[in-house]
């Protein structure tokens, strides 16, 4: 999985020197990982790229919940679990995917396919509860329908 | 232009795509080429009609009928029956039929009657993705008006005399705030429209932009001359994905065709947007995180003063406004700031688009004259309560907003009455709740929020929100005590009085308000008794990982 330091650093070298430049450069390096995330070489790389300390970079990166500095599955899924989601039954639909997959919140599957978050709102209340795969919204979901929608990714993972 | 016999419209908007519009329309475009049907019948892609509860939908003019609740395999009756013989799908039909036999209006039927569109008169109704159905439905014509007959100065006095109040949760006044970034020294200037839409329960602004993106750019544009900015960013949250690709796209078409760059509309005023997509974090909703963000940092709110206004993006003079604020921009120009205010009330004019969600039959997005009361909203355009039960509470303007018990159900909705009852109007969310629900386990929810996002920069929110978490779920566990009582209303004093931004001086508002107006019921805690038997059962905490 380590890319030879020179691709990844080509990836960024458009953002060096545009004003905000480092969360778009994190961004682009984030969504070529394989692992959906940033390794301690990619954030080492930014900092020295755009000439600030490492700890700012680190500190930038963890506080945005869209990145990640632990690999993650090839599927992120996200469940909403604020109270327009809660009081429509999100906690068993994450409940449901607990049992599921076999983790917790937070957790990879073994297979490394699936990794399971619960978020905050993910503006989509007027079909809660709600879950994002990926990019992909998926509303008014009953747990029922659970094991299926993951099927539909395992069948593709395997094609 | 090519004539069409019938248009079939698809609401393509979030909500809408989830549900499945894109097999929908992918099942009646086969089917309409089946028929040989493809050069007399249009199908047309739209923004969110609103009704998301009823969705896939879609409406077919000219007649005005609305299908609703759409599998792929009503695709054949709808263009069999409806398009090749005339006669109406009835059980599909959203509207009643008259004696005659004619669907009656949309905008007769209850969930349509009450509202009143400004700000998404084009949603639903244009194809978000053509500039030239935005300028056919009158776009840009305000934009030139502006630039053509006005000065900046009297586009401000105009939108001061309006009365527009800031939608983003504030409610500012939007033309004070332009007048402080007008004066302020220092090139250039920056126009930002907020569009990190964060709060729980709000997905308004998500919908404005997928449903009628030239809106915004006219919006913005027209703040921008007014300001004297020539710079504009659209800072839209990460995982809105739909509304980034109809916002570039509406900007390039709008650069292409001379509305932005040098020289908009051929006058001498230069203006640019750039989109900038945002990487997660509520707070970044708050307008100075959101320009420590746009700047690449971590995005924690700055010490005010000084205001963006004076030294906002870079260190240069910098209005921020909310999707909503500027998308009523347009309309005042067009209108008269006295049209305006013969919308809604005398200290909030105006329309108001409101998200609905929770236990309502008609969950969705709804645009209504200010003033309207919570009643008229949950029972004439929601439909009620959902499987027989009772109302029980709502909570306006989202997590950070108070809740309100069945007696207020006659209470205008603007912002000053809102206020008075310890709640706000704040983004335009509402979370209509049943009797099935204990407020302190709601409670507890929204804490959990709190305590998620909290950005750790200022201690009476990093430390605060936690601790009020964990005593409101010692109460939710039937061990709440009367210190704990004394500890809460302390710690919520500290919080509001001395935290850095309104998260934290938000946070413990839904505790108060659920103290307030439903003290009877959190005191049946402390007595080991859950009223809605929620709690204590194990079911209550069940959220708390
Ligand atoms: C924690 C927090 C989150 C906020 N989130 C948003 C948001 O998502 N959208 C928004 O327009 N304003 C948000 N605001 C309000 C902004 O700070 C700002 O007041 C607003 O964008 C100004 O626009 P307006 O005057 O048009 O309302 C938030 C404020 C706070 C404290
Ligand atoms: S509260 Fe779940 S998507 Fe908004």
């Amino acid at each position: 999985m380590i890319e030879a330091p020179n691709k990844r650093s080509a990836q960024i070298d458009v953002f060096v020197g545009q004003p905000g430049g480092m969360l778009k450069a994190l961004h682009a390096l984030q969504s070529q990982s394989e692992a959906n995330f940033l390794s301690p070489a990619d954030i080492k790389l930014v900092a020295s790229k755009f000439g600030v300390p490492v700890a700012k970079v680190w500190g930038t990166v963890t506080f945005y919940s869209l990145f990640a500095t632990t690999p993650r599955g090839r599927h992120i899924i996200r469940v909403c679990e604020n109270a327009p989601c809660h009081v429509v039954g999100a906690s068993d639909i994450l409940a449901a995917l607990e049992q599921h997959l076999k983790i917790r919140a937070g957790g990879t599957t073994t297979d490394g396919l699936f990794t399971l978050e619960a978020t905050s709102c993910l503006g989509v209340c007027g079909v809660a509860p709600a879950i994002m795969i990926d990019s992909t919204v998926y509303g008014n979901l009953t747990k029922e329908q659970l094991p299926a929608l993951l099927a539909e990714y395992r069948q593709e993972a395997q094609a | 232009m090519k004539y069409y016999r019938a248009h079939v419209l698809i609401c393509s908007g979030s909500n809408c795509a989830i549900k499945g519009c894109q097999t929908i329309k992918d099942a009646l475009v086969a089917v309409l080429n089946k028929h040989e049907l493809q050069s007399e019948i249009k199908v047309v892609d739209t923004g969110c009609l609103g009704w998301c509860e009823q969705g896939p939908s879609m409406v077919i003019y000219p007649e005005g009928v609305m299908y609703s609740r759409l599998k792929n395999s009503d695709m054949d009756e709808i263009v069999t029956e409806h398009l090749l013989k005339g006669r109406f799908v009835h059980r599909l039909m959203t509207q009643s039929t008259d004696t005659l036999g004619l669907a009656s209006p949309l905008n007769m039927t209850p969930f349509f009657q009450k509202q009143r569109r400004v700000v998404l008169k084009n949603c639903g109704l244009i194809n978000p993705e053509r500039l030239e159905d935005y300028i056919h439905a009158g776009g840009y014509t305000a934009l030139a008006t502006a630039l053509d007959k006005y000065a900046p100065e009297e586009i401000i006095a105009m939108v001061l005399d309006a009365g527009l109040r800031g939608r983003g949760g504030a409610g500012f006044l939007t033309g004070k705030k332009w007048s402080y970034t007008k004066a302020a020294l220092g090139e250039p200037k920056y126009l930002i429209c907020n569009a990190d839409e964060g709060e729980p329960g709000t997905f308004k602004d998500r919908l404005i932009l997928e449903g009628d993106p030239h809106l915004i750019v006219e919006g913005m544009a027209i703040a921008a001359y007014a300001i004297g900015a020539s710079k504009g960013i659209i800072y839209v949250r990460g995982e809105y994905d739909l509304s980034i690709k109809r916002m570039e796209q509406a900007v390039l078409q709008a650069r292409e065709n001379g509305i932005l760059g040098e020289g908009v509309l051929g006058s001498g005023f230069n203006f640019d947007i750039e989109v900038c997509a945002g990487a997660g974090a509520y707070v970044c909703g708050e307008e100075t995180a959101l320009i420590e963000s746009i700047e690449g940092n971590r995005g924690e709110p700055r010490f005010k003063p000084p205001y963006p206004a004076e030294k906002g993006l870079w260190g240069l003079p910098t209005c921020v406004n909310n999707v909503e604020t500027l998308a009523n921009i347009p309309a005042i120009i067009e209108n008269s700031p006295t049209w305006y205010r013969s919308l809604g009330t005398e200290n909030s004019p105006g329309t108001k688009v409101f998200t609905l969600t929770g236990n309502i039959t008609n969950s969705g997005l709804i645009e209504v004259p200010m003033g309207i009361t919570l009643r008229e909203i949950i029972y004439d355009i929601g439909g009620g309560i959902p499987q027989g039960r009772r109302f029980k509470m709502a909570q306006t303007g989202g997590t950070s907003g108070g809740c309100l018990a069945e007696e207020h159900l006659d209470l205008p909705m603007d912002y000053d009455s809102l206020a008075s009852h310890g709640s706000s109007l704040g983004s335009g969310a509402l979370l209509i709740m049943d009797d099935s629900h204990c407020i302190l386990d709601l409670t507890h929810c929204f804490l959990k929020f709190f305590v998620h996002e909290s950005c750790g920069k200022c201690t009476p929110c990093r430390e605060g929100t936690p601790a009020l978490y964990k005593l409101i779920g010692k109460m939710t566990a039937g061990q709440g005590n009367q210190d704990d009582l004394e500890l809460i209303h302390r710690l919520a004093r500290t919080m509001q009085d001395s935290s850095l931004c309104a998260l934290g001086q938000t946070a413990p508002v839904p505790v108060l308000s659920a103290f307030r107006h439903f003290w009877p019921e959190v005191e049946a805690h402390m007595t080991g008794n859950c009223l809605a038997h929620k709690c204590f059962s194990g079911r209550g905490s069940k959220h708390d990982h």
